[in-house]
């Protein structure tokens, strides 16, 4: 279903490398973008298209901690553990996900909406707590910005509230 | 504020900038490529960097055109460059300001580097997480391409390059180079043993140079103002140009500050980032990313720049600065970076893999009050025997928080045995911070 879908993408990108196999991070991007994760089927469908095993695909697959292999919430928080962000409040930004959803790390939201994780430095260690929803980062947050931010998420899909292209800190002759 | 010119975030730093390409050529960009290709051999362009005195800034401080030279001349076949774009150093934020707010920098730079090495293919390992500044980079170098930068003849001088993405998913270790290259394989990122050097045996086993972002940001800018100009700037001869430091913690203005290398600590976080939030004394600081010992104010006044944190038995690493307050538990850093450690170790070497677990146990026990007498020397132990038995140098760094915690303040690790809790946290939140993943 995929090689199908996405031929001419997938074509393109074998083209990037002179040995098949290196074309298999993409291919695993290109299924989770699809799908939200990657899939037994997937998994066996790109290793056909690159001469692997599906053995061969699931190691690799496996050493990932991006590669989903399991469906996830619709929208996957993941908040920053690491020193720098907990020197500035990991711990209260956790609580105040916990005060908003209910959830603790590893938990998804009833409605499936909301997964949270706990991930390791997101390279946006000035400008914590932050946390990634999906593709986008939040920054600098306070208890009522990520209540905000969740609600927009909730209603929106999306929240203005996502932070970049990156500089910081801005240089004060900048600031509108 | 920040006193010193910049010379990577100048053009960031101009009001309404975007880094769209007509941008970067009105600040002068691609004019470095112009004089380069076709004009100066390749060699030449090696032995300008060579004299530059620019070292890596991705971590290990190799010096760059000396890499560069490496790659064997007579070589038949293809080789390659890749942009470590990986970014993974807790504590460290520039490349990815640095890719969003000025990608033609970069791609400059590589572009340059390729030429000087001779390569028709580079690469830009991308950490996966950074999904906006992955796709600045798509755009960016669609914009070249069409502007004749890249592609099969450019600026007309016969030099061909191709570029291209490629996206990371999640793994520390794959900021390693060699573990790059696996990754890039469609591996697990496994660290490779050397020798082989990636410089003959790299990426598809053929010669290949890895270089960091910051470090090829500073390539057309020593083309275009020559290597004396830059070998002026900073602390040379060893330490020469601007390094990008990225300040985070209990600093009153933490982010971004580009200043030539050797000016001291004090300066930097007193003056440029504003002193300490809420005016506590200041307890420790990491100098330079999660994998660089731990200092302490006596050392305020050493330079950043190689040698200096080399001779205060630290390093200069990523350029990332974290400051810590007083108040601020050490046991509980180191804890929350073994944390990292454990979590980010690929696996390969049983040192390594048994060894953070371990040394992760231990801490925590003494963090949450169940400390013994005997865990300090135990740790020590346990460290001795990670040091340089690894493959890559993932080992090193994972101890560095231990040995220079234990060695600066023993005495709170011995107070957290004696007293069976920690005297700063009183309550941990051990209820929201799992273990593992
Ligand atoms: C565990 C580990 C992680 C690393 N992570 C990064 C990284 O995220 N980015 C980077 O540029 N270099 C990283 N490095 C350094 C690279 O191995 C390599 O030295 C560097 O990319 C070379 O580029 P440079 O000479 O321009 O600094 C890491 C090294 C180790 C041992
Ligand atoms: S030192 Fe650690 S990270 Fe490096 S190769 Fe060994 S197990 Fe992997
Ligand atoms: S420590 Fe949180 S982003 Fe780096």
């Amino acid at each position: 279903m995929l090689i199908e879908k996405h031929k001419d993408k997938i074509t393109e990108i074998l083209g990037r490398y002179p040995e098949k196999r290196a074309a298999l991070l993409p291919l695993l991007w290109l299924a989770q973008e699809e799908h939200g994760h990657v899939s037994e089927a997937a998994m066996k469908e790109i290793a056909g298209v690159l001469d692997l095993t599906p053995p061969q695909v699931y190691e690799t697959v496996t050493f990932y901690t991006m590669l989903n292999r399991q469906p996830i919430g619709k929208f996957h928080i993941q908040v920053c553990r690491s020193l720098m962000c907990a020197l500035v409040g990991t711990e209260q930004l956790l609580g105040w996900i916990h005060a908003k959803l209910g959830i603790k790390p590893g938990q998804t939201t009833p409605d499936g909406l909301f997964t949270l994780s706990q991930v390791e430095c997101l390279a946006s260690c000035g400008t914590g707590p932050m946390m990634q929803v999906n593709d986008d980062y939040f920054e600098q947050l306070t208890q009522e910005k990520l209540n905000r931010i969740l609600d927009d998420l909730k209603r929106d899909g999306k929240s203005p509230l996502a932070t970049g292209p990156f500089m910081f800190p801005v240089p004060q002759h900048m600031n509108r | 504020m920040n006193k010193y010119e910049p010379i990577l975030l100048k053009n960031m730093m101009q009001p309404g900038y975007t880094g769209s390409l007509a941008d970067y050529e009105r600040a002068g960009g691609y004019q470095a490529l112009r004089k380069a290709l076709g004009k100066i051999a390749p060699a030449d362009i090696i032995e300008v960097v060579k004299k530059s005195g620019l070292r890596g800034r991705g971590g290990a401080g190799f010096p760059t055109g000396v890499k560069w030279s490496f790659i064997p001349k007579d070589h038949r076949g293809p080789r390659y460059l890749i942009c470590n774009a990986d970014e993974s150093e807790p504590g460290t934020f520039k490349d990815r300001q640095l890719m969003e707010r000025d990608p033609h920098q970069m791609i400059e730079g590589m572009i340059l580097a390729a030429y000087a090495i001779s390569t028709l293919i580079a690469y830009i390992y991308i950490r996966g997480e950074f999904v906006l500044g992955a796709k600045i980079l798509e755009n960016a170098l669609a914009e070249a391409y069409r502007a004749g930068y890249l592609g099969p003849n450019i600026l007309g001088s016969g030099f061909a390059l191709d570029i291209y993405m490629h996206r990371g998913a999640g793994a520390y270790i794959c900021g390693e180079e060699t573990a790059l290259l696996e990754s890039m394989e469609g591996k697990r990122g496994l660290p490779r043993t050397k020798p082989p050097f990636p410089a003959t045996h790299g990426l598809f086993h053929q010669p290949t140079v890895v270089n960091n972002v910051e470090t090829l940001a500073n390539v057309p800018h020593i083309v275009n103002r020559g290597p004396e100009w830059f070998a002026s700037i900073g602390h040379p001869p060893k330490s020469t140009g601007t390094r990008i430091f990225c300040l985070s913690g209990h600093v009153k203005r933490p982010g971004n500050y580009e200043v030539p290398m050797g000016i001291t600590f004090r300066e930097m976080i007193y003056e440029i980032a504003g002193g300490m939030r809420g005016d506590k004394p200041l307890k420790a600081f990491i100098p330079g990313g999660a994998s660089a010992a731990f200092l302490t104010p006596e050392h305020l006044d050493v330079k950043m720049d190689f040698d200096s944190l080399a001779q205060a038995g630290s390093m200069l690493g990523s350029g990332g600065v974290t400051v810590m307050e007083e108040g601020t538990c050490m046991v509980w850093a180191a804890e929350n970076l073994l944390q990292f450690f454990n979590h980010e170790s690929c696996g390969k070497c049983t040192p390594c893999r048994e060894g953070s677990l371990w040394l992760l146990q231990i801490l925590r026990r003494i963090e949450h009050g169940h400390g013994r007498q005997e865990d300090l020397d135990l740790l020590l132990r346990l460290c001795g025997n990670i040091a340089g038995r690894t493959v890559c140098a993932f080992g090193d760094a994972e101890i560095a928080p231990i040995t220079s915690t234990l060695q600066h303040f023993r005495d709170e690790y011995e107070a957290h045995i004696r007293g069976q809790r920690c005297p700063f946290r009183p309550q941990p939140v051990a209820d929201l911070i799992t273990v593992g993943h």
